[in-house]
């Protein structure tokens, strides 16, 4: 078990060198750079910068050192925890995502139970109580949950919010509580405004795991080991919990390896319709600045998000699953 | 007094009658009768065996007994008569088959093992969390000390070695074999009085099938207990038991004492599947199969069920009738048109 | 053992037909029974109808801007009028401006006085018939200057309606062609991995999972923000497919991996090669059609992706943009809060990406229910 572990650890290094590579490779693609995006920004100001400046900003910012020293500098900085400077905000990158990322995890942990919670119970009832009304009730929703973009989901509660409620929906915070220090107030509002868009990004995830639930539990259902322990002489609801539920589970739990990407992926364009401040908006803004470090950070930090929940989702399973602990 | 033949105690009542038995299933291409009228009758510590080619209804009639048939079959007409411990007699057909009641019987009274060790068991639950259920199962009185050491008791008597340590294995951890073995220790926990064992060895290899087969017996001397074994396999089924039911697309066509069976089979179903078994003694080095296919359930053929691939067939009237069941001798009874109007000449 | 000799074989109901019927025979009778698919099969067929003809079948022109209907909210289409009398021919009620014409409390009323009929096969604002020959049939519309908004109207007088059949054809295509390409890539990564095994198994196994280890939004954000600004229309679009299939790939080339790895040491694969087979053909002629059926499942199934990744990169103004015409390009203007309160129609190019995904999924599903030999 130790082993299994600590092979996966191991693993995980050389991915995320080879993703810090790519991610470098892809924030370098577009042509220009963040200087050149931010002369355009001063010209249309009527802003003239001399040459002598662009030249001095160059240097700065190390825009003229060979590519492989731009990257070993900033994967240094990254490991040592400095994300560099941010030349659009004028900040530490640092103090511009950790915050973020916090909010980020904090979400797609809600969407995730949101959707364990609801996917469980129902694909349970829809194998058990196969092509019953709730079956297809059951079915036909995680359809349409699955074919609904999350960010088309956002804008229609956000509409229906307002229209049939008259509030406005958005933000992790009233405006009151959102530059005030922490307190009890502030996590109760954080939580009233958190339940949507953890619904609406996990409304996707939660469709899909239903659906394997209840195909998984299907299979199981027909398998001999359901039959001598029904031969046994146990009951049916018991029978169902302890045998095939366990096992049907199994897949459950490793799945949450593709949600995690899956939701933080999502996560980042219902940030952007909802206004959250979490990754996805300030991806955007950087992307559309040109400001590539500020993206290729942000890229790289959910990167390792998802591999090490990946990782996490494995463990869980070698835990549950005797069958993996011992192969 | 025990009936040499019949293994029957004179007067002593059967521990399981089934009489007439049919059960229904509902397919998506309609409906289909699995089992068309099945009488078969065990008594204590005796050893039954019912023989037949796949879809001759055998397992379908273990899964009636127990009330474990899919949920699209039923049970339409027949009575099961099961003689508890506690000394009464009750119709299985009748109770409610998640009942109370019904629960105790099945796994407590009436144990099963199936064909394939490997997928019986759990993959994710111990051998001993397994046994240990069944043993709580019907003696809710066990304590945990006392589920443990009657685990390893059982592991032991089914004879696998270091039965201390094997008893927190999975079953993938076990050879083909040793789950078979502990398969019975678990289907024996509960001290049931009958045991059904479809095609226990089936999927053993031989030198393994021999000695499972041997556990077999040796727990049924040790227990008394009654022994309800289903399979195809005739060479099993000669060393096992001492009555055979012959089956055919759900009807028993024959039965009688094993020796009858084996020496003087009576109807031409019974003495065709023995023709077939190869034999290297035999003068003949030509195989003789039966001849055509087992007829698909949704579509039997009118009358005798056999007549479509009979070689010995009366006349007409064996597509058009069913042949009642004649009894030959003392415990020797046959299906046929070959023997009605003979019997009656007997008189 | 001894057994008897043949154990029993069960006949198949079927006539003679069924016996000697192709795979895609048998995999469309399968796929013919489950009707839900076949519903969702026909809801597909109407929608690239529709984007195959789109110039015919909408009213209006897609880039044509009526100033004096701005906003409109989307009109009904009548066959009673305001008197209770019947026509045979559906009209529209005329709409007009009620209030001052300031920009933002507009509001429109039905004017019953206006009665505007509606003529089939009329001639309305010219086109050009895919890119080819200007014409200017149409298969429905209303007289010169007639407001016929049946979706209702953006904040620069366009057709809804309009804009959304054109816009179908951009974002049902995008998924076809993206699925190919991932199709050709798919099968081509993931087949040398399966067959040839060895490092360059393990070389395309790592691969795969370090793409799928990158969040697909952001990933496909930072690779949008890399195509020119200045590039034309069609480039861009060239290049967001390529950029979706990107991810897409991965999904594929493992299931196609996973078969070559399970057939290649099958029996027949063997047998071909003892006579002397070249290996390309052994993988062209004898391995792929056993699972090709799966593969366009797989295919079929990651279509709906790529539609919602187009969807959402236009949406966020990374993708395509005015003055080509998407769904996505369509709800950007949705991204605006006010706008969507104000006018809520603006989101009925969401509800043709639900219902396309929707048929996709549904289709798919039903094509694996029937491509899968194990299922009763």
């Amino acid at each position: 078990m130790l082993n299994y572990i600590l092979r996966r650890v191991l693993l995980m290094i050389p991915t995320l060198a080879v993703i810090s590579v790519l991610v470098f490779t892809i924030i370098q693609l577009p042509p220009g750079d963040i200087i050149t995006s931010r002369l355009l920004l001063l010209q249309q100001q009527g802003v003239d910068v001399s040459q002598e400046a662009i030249e001095a900003m160059r240097a700065r910012y190390n825009l003229d050192d060979p590519l492989y020293l731009q990257y070993l500098r900033w994967i240094g900085g990254f490991l040592q925890g400095d994300l560099g400077y941010s030349v659009q905000f004028g900040q530490s990158v640092n103090h511009l995502i950790w915050e973020r990322l916090g909010y980020t995890l904090l979400l797609t942990t809600t969407a995730t139970l949101f959707a364990w919670l609801v996917a469980f119970p129902v694909g349970v009832f829809s194998a058990l109580r196969q092509y019953s009304l709730l079956d297809y009730v059951a079915t036909v929703l995680a359809f349409l949950g699955l074919a609904t973009p999350s960010f088309l989901l956002a804008l229609v509660l956000m509409y229906l919010g307002y229209a049939w409620f008259g509030i406005p929906i958005g933000g992790l915070f009233s405006p009151e509580f959102a530059a005030a220090p922490w307190n009890g107030s502030k996590l109760i509002d954080l939580l009233k405004h958190l339940w949507i868009p953890a619904v609406v990004l996990g409304t996707a995830g939660m469709a899909g795991l239903m659906r394997v639930m209840r195909a998984n539990l299907l299979d199981e259902l027909g398998k001999p080991y359901v039959q001598t322990a029904l031969a046994k002489g146990l009951h049916p609801t018991r029978l169902v919990i302890k045998y095939p539920m366990r096992i049907a589970i199994n897949p459950f739990i490793s799945t949450v390896g593709w949600l995690l990407p899956h939701l933080i992926s999502g996560a980042a364009i219902t940030s952007i319709v909802l206004s959250l401040p979490t990754t996805g908006p300030l991806l955007l803004e950087s992307l559309r600045n040109q400001d590539m470090y500020l993206a290729g950070s942000f890229l790289l930090m959910l990167s390792t998000l998802t591999v090490v929940g990946t990782l996490l989702s494995d463990i869980l399973l070698a835990v549950v699953d005797p069958r993996i602990r011992y192969e | 007094m025990r009936d040499p033949v019949t293994n029957e105690r004179h007067g002593a009542e059967p521990l399981l009658e089934v009489l007439d038995l049919r059960v229904r299933i509902e397919r998506d291409t309609g409906l289909v009768h699995p089992l068309n009228g099945v009488s078969f009758r065990i008594q204590e510590g005796q050893s039954v065996g019912i023989v037949g080619e796949s879809g001759c209804g055998k397992t379908m009639a273990s899964n009636a007994l127990l009330r474990i048939l899919p949920r699209r079959a039923e049970i339409t007409h027949g009575s099961m008569q099961f003689r508890t411990q506690a000394g009464d007699r009750i119709d299985l057909a009748q109770l409610d088959p998640m009942s109370r009641r019904m629960r105790q019987i099945r796994g407590g009274e009436i144990s099963m093992i199936f064909q394939e060790p490997m997928t019986a068991f759990s993959p994710v639950h111990t051998v001993h969390d397994q046994i240990a259920e069944m043993i709580r199962l019907h003696d809710p009185g066990a304590d945990k000390e006392e589920q443990h050491r009657r685990v390893v008791e059982l592991l032991d008597q089914v004879g696998i070695p270091d039965p201390e340590q094997r008893a927190f294995d999975y079953s993938f951890q076990l050879s083909g074999g040793m789950r078979q073995r502990a398969m019975i220790a678990m289907a024996l926990a509960s001290g049931p009085r009958l045991l059904i064992a479809d095609e226990p060895t089936t999927a053993l290899d031989v030198t393994v099938q021999a000695r499972v087969l041997k556990l077999i017996e040796r727990m049924q001397r040790e227990l008394n207990l009654a022994l309800m074994l289903i399979t195809h396999d005739l060479g099993v089924v000669a060393h096992m038991v001492s009555y055979v039911y012959v089956m055919y697309l759900g009807r028993v066509v024959e039965e009688g004492p094993v020796e009858a069976i084996f020496d003087n089979p009576k109807h031409p179903y019974t003495a065709a599947l023995l023709r077939s078994i190869p034999n290297l003694a035999s003068k003949s080095r030509r195989l003789e199969p039966i001849e055509g296919n087992v007829p698909s359930a949704d579509r039997l053929p009118t009358g005798c069920p056999f007549h479509t691939r009979c070689t010995e067939k009366v006349g007409d009237i064996c597509q058009q009738r069913m042949p009642a069941r004649v009894e030959l001798s003392v415990g020797h009874a046959v299906s046929c048109f070959r023997y009605t109007e003979e019997s009656l000449d007997d008189g | 053992m001894m057994t008897q000799a043949t154990p029993p074989r069960v006949e198949p109901d079927a006539g003679p037909d069924l016996a000697f019927a192709s795979q895609w025979r048998l995999m469309w009778l399968r796929f013919r029974r489950h009707r839900l698919a076949m519903v969702a099969g026909v809801v597909l067929l109407v929608l690239y109808f529709g984007a195959v003809f789109c110039e015919i079948i909408a009213p209006l022109g897609a880039g044509q801007r009526h100033r004096s209907y701005v906003l409109c909210p989307p009109q009904e289409v009548r066959l009673v009028d305001a008197a209770g009398d019947f026509h045979f021919r559906p009209f529209l009620y005329g709409v007009k401006q009620r209030g001052n014409p300031s920009d933002w409390l507009r509001e429109y009323v039905v004017d019953t006085s206006v009665v505007y009929p509606i003529h089939f096969f009329t001639r309305g604002p010219e086109y050009e018939m895919w890119g080819l020959f200007a014409t200017n049939w149409h298969l429905f519309g209303a007289d010169e200057g007639a407001p016929l908004f049946l979706f209702g109207t953006d904040e620069l007088g366009r057709d809804l309606f309009t804009r959304i059949l054109y816009g179908s054809r951009i974002s049902l295509t995008i998924g076809l062609v993206g699925v190919a390409l991932t199709f050709f890539i798919g099968i081509l990564l993931g087949g040398v991995a399966g067959y040839f095994g060895g490092w360059i198994d393990i070389i395309v196994q790592r691969g795969i999972e370090i793409i799928m280890a990158i969040p697909q939004l952001p990933l496909w954000m930072a690779l949008s923000a890399a195509l020119p600004a200045h590039w034309p229309p069609l480039h861009v679009y060239f290049g967001i497919t390529i950029i979706l299939s990107f991810m897409g790939w991965t999904g594929l080339a493992r299931v196609v991996r996973g078969k070559f790895l399970t057939m290649r040491d099958e029996d027949f694969v063997v047998a071909a090669r003892l006579a002397g087979t070249h290996e390309l053909k052994i993988i062209f002629t004898h391995l792929l059609p056993s699972f090709l059926s799966h593969v366009i499942t797989s295919a079929t199934l990651a279509v709906p992706g790529m539609i919602l990744g187009e969807t959402a990169l236009s949406f966020l103004g990374i993708g395509l943009q005015d003055p080509v015409v998407s769904w996505g390009v369509l709800l950007q203007k949705a991204q605006n809060f006010q706008a969507v309160v104000m006018a809520p129609w603006l989101l009925l190019p969401g509800l043709f990406v639900v219902f396309a995904v929707l048929a996709f999924n549904i289709v798919g599903d039903g094509m694996r229910d029937a491509a899968d030999p194990y299922a009763n």
